[in-house]
């Protein structure tokens, strides 16, 4: 039943001063929620980079599944409080290509069916530039929504929001997780929100990386340098 | 008014600046490349010189020199935030020196560099009203066919970067197309002035307009209105025409600052 999408084998990556990656080895099932833990200059974001075919691995292998549409949510946007699209019109971005510059009937339908699957039915027609930290993320989640993805990913998409809000998000990509069967991979240096959302989790660390079901991730963070 | 042939040239070319800028400019703004469209304008001026030097007409050698250079520019301009000023400077410097020695080596009175620099609604035939026509039909054709492209690039770089957009393809085609609309637009204006139609329009209805078409749209009839209205002045009063526009534009952006200010006291 469970279909493999990603499967890295070996797979080490080295800048010229430092290595980043190194022998990591594992695989990302359809329907899983992956959370991808570990401190700040481990390559988090790098691994991100390497399935999303922007960079190439020094050595090793990543085979992804034929013709996988990925939706990405990256760490940093440029989006200042003057920023002057709606909420509407910045998810309607993704729509790309040479295509006639109005949206069509069915785009125009797409976009409100995000927007309720984030609940931002009641703020859409909003400037981006006037929500909250919380709303923002879940524009850019919908945006990434937009072409229909098997995977998500989302790079340290709470790091800068309190608590309450953390969760918020999280529930929405828990139910997308759940009712759609959209594969997730989650992106953070939050033990907490780890520990309570993905079911499977890869922690990569300084000297090596730990991976398995969420199941066993407990018994190691109490070893580890986390709280 | 509109009896005289040179007014109805004036209108002509200033509606389809109009359309032009109100479109382009609200990538300009978007892009955060009000500065560097100015450098363009300068190096506009240094062609339109060149220009005359040579014998083409100044709109000619406009197009050569902001073509050519615009590639140029925006690489330049893309290094380092902290130089980016610098080298815009560098650039403007001298491109307006070039200009002022075209003009002294072609021995043409001052009013020609005064028309260049300041815009001059007489001096518009009905050839170049043609040539403009051209041209604006060209970078609208253009933008229609890369417009999804350019609008996610300009409003969501990052984003597009996932998706697999050809960012630096996107930026040189719009720098082109930017030449084309300075050009055009300093027929009117002047080169020094660029700004007031490239930029203001379209930064004023950022804080009115929420979508991208809706932002050009009012861009448009922001510079419609400043350079119809301009002109009438200019008529009636028998001062410069791109005194009024550049008055309009600014009180119309002012406007939009102080509605915008007012708008998030209350929200």
């Amino acid at each position: 039943m469970s279909e493999t999408l990603i499967s890295v084998e070996d797979l080490s990556l080295s800048f010229p001063n430092h290595q980043v990656l190194s022998d990591l080895t594992f695989k990302v099932q359809r329907g899983e929620f992956l959370g991808v833990i570990g401190e700040n200059g481990v390559g988090k974001t790098t691994l991100i980079r390497v399935i999303l075919n922007q960079l190439k691995p020094s050595a090793g292998r990543i085979k992804i599944k034929n013709g996988l549409k990925i939706g990405y949510v990256p760490q940093f946007r440029n989006v200042d409080v003057e920023y002057p699209l709606s909420i509407e019109d910045f998810i309607s971005l993704n729509f790309t290509g040479i295509k006639l510059p109005w949206l069509s009937r069915k785009e125009k339908q797409k976009i409100q069916t995000v927007i309720k699957q984030v609940n931002l039915e009641h703020i859409s027609k909003r400037p981006l530039g006037l929500a909250s930290g919380g709303e923002k993320q879940k524009a850019y989640l919908a945006q990434a929504l937009i072409n229909d993805p098997d995977l998500l990913i989302l790079d340290e998409s709470t790091a800068s929001l309190d608590p309450n809000t953390k969760r918020e998000l999280l529930d929405v990509v828990l139910r997308l997780n759940k009712a759609l069967g959209l594969t997730i991979i989650f992106v953070s240096h939050d033990m907490q929100v780890i520990h309570e959302y993905p079911d499977h989790f890869l922690w990569l660390t300084k000297n090596g990386y730990t991976a398995g079901p969420i199941s066993e991730l407990h018994n190691d963070s109490k070893e580890g340098e986390y709280v | 008014m509109f009896s005289f042939e040179f007014m109805q040239n004036a209108y002509l070319a200033g509606t389809l600046i109009a359309i032009v800028s109100g479109i382009m400019g609200v990538f300009v703004v978007a892009r955060n490349m009000p500065f560097m469209t100015h450098t363009l304008s300068e190096i506009g001026f240094a062609g339109a010189a060149f220009g005359i030097f040579i014998g083409w007409t100044p709109l000619n050698g406009m197009l050569a020199f902001t073509t050519v250079s615009s590639i140029l520019v925006g690489e330049l301009s893309g290094a380092v935030e902290s130089r980016r000023e610098s080298v815009i400077s560098a650039i403007s410097g001298l491109f307006i020196g070039l200009g002022i020695l075209f003009l002294s080596l072609s021995n043409k009175n001052s009013s020609y560099a005064t028309s260049i620099l300041f815009g001059s609604v007489i001096g518009i035939s009905h050839q170049e009203v043609v040539q403009m026509a051209i041209l604006s039909v060209l970078v609208l054709v253009v933008l229609f066919f890369i417009f999804r492209n350019l609008k996610d690039d300009s409003f969501d770089a990052v984003g597009a970067k996932t998706n697999h957009i050809h960012s630096s393809l996107i930026s040189i085609i719009f720098l082109v197309l930017l030449a084309f609309s300075v050009s055009v637009a300093a027929q009117i204006v002047g080169s020094l002035l660029i700004f007031v139609l490239l930029t203001l329009p379209a930064a004023s209805s950022k804080y009115f307009a929420h979508t991208v078409i809706q932002m050009m749209l009012l861009a448009i009839a922001f510079a419609i209105f400043g350079v119809w209205f301009g002109l009438y002045l200019g008529y009636v009063t028998n001062w410069p025409v791109t005194f009024f526009i550049a008055s309009i534009e600014a009180v119309i952006y002012g406007s939009a600052l102080i509605y915008n200010s007012i708008a998030n006291k209350s929200r």
